[in-house]
């Protein structure tokens, strides 16, 4: 009953995430709202772990969704500040004088 | 009872998702929602015990491909430009094809039926042979890992010369460019 609730509020929160992220005027309630549906997608996981009842594999693909969500989110704030990914030579050119 | 609710939900979302992404001009904003569909879709993959399709997925989906999206829109701005030809054959086209792939169908089996050819051909040896041939408790994992296992190499290979062949392209690149914008060409 419980774990129930748990996973019919996650996916309302998911819900709201998503009609953020849909409307979100800036730049960055789109940011918060994919970094907040990848952390209900987590608990998601984690939660239908114990709905199935083999918990410790969920937990592990969980784990490796919060290391991936880490790697995109990185990206996209260096993005949404540089306006890129980085260019690695464009600082130090070794033919410049 | 709650699994087929969640799956439901989960497929909306995946639909809403997928809307706002045709719909959006901001390109940054319909790389995130590419994210958010990868993510939804695992969780997918997920509740259909396909834990490794879920990891491809979070792992190719959620990280790699949304830094490619984004490193591609650090080159071409993030905003689309507005497209020049009518939209409404090939719309036409994609509801034509979308009608006769509906048609067809509803000549298939339907979804869970015990009986269909897919549950009757292999599957039954799968589920009742994997855990004591190959030790892995996932029957997903072992086809994927052990019985389709040089499939598996192979496919590395290929995605492994596919990213060869990617950096070479852009190694030859960032090698031009600095020789176009320093002082040799200028002469």
């Amino acid at each position: 009953m419980t774990l129930t609730i748990t996973l019919i509020a996650l996916l309302v929160t998911m819900a709201f995430a998503l009609i953020r992220a849909i409307k979100g005027p800036t730049v960055y309630d789109r940011i918060l709202a994919s970094n907040a549906l990848g952390t209900k997608t987590v608990l998601m996981i984690t939660v239908l772990g114990f709905v199935v009842g083999d918990p410790e594999l969920y937990i592990d693909i969980a784990l490796m969704y919060v290391l991936i969500g880490f790697i995109g989110t990185v990206a996209v704030l260096k993005v949404s500040e540089f306006g890129n990914l980085g260019q690695p030579q464009s600082h130090t050119d070794p033919e410049d004088p | 009872m709650l699994i087929e609710v969640i799956n439901i939900v989960l497929l909306a979302l995946l639909a809403v998702t997928a809307i706002a992404a045709v719909r959006l001009h901001d390109l940054f904003a319909v790389a995130m929602m590419f994210g958010i569909y990868s993510l939804l879709a695992a969780v997918m993959f997920v509740l259909l015990d396909a834990v490794d399709v879920a990891f491809t997925e979070a792992a190719v989906g959620m990280g790699i491909s949304t830094v490619l999206m984004l490193g591609t829109i650090g080159l071409v701005g993030r905003h689309e430009r507005a497209s020049a030809h009518r939209s409404l054959l090939p719309l036409a086209v994609v509801v034509a094809t979308g009608v006769a792939l509906i048609y067809g169908t509803l000549d298939m089996p339907f979804f869970g039926d015990p009986d269909a050819p897919v549950h009757q051909h292999v599957a039954p040896f799968y589920i009742s042979e994997s855990p004591s041939q190959t030790g892995v408790p996932n029957v997903v994992t072992s086809i994927l890992a052990s019985y389709r296992g040089y499939d598996t190499l192979g496919e590395l290979a290929v995605i492994f010369t596919a990213g060869v062949g990617v950096l070479g392209l852009l190694g030859l690149r960032r090698r031009k460019r600095p020789g176009k914008e320093g002082p040799h060409d200028d002469r």
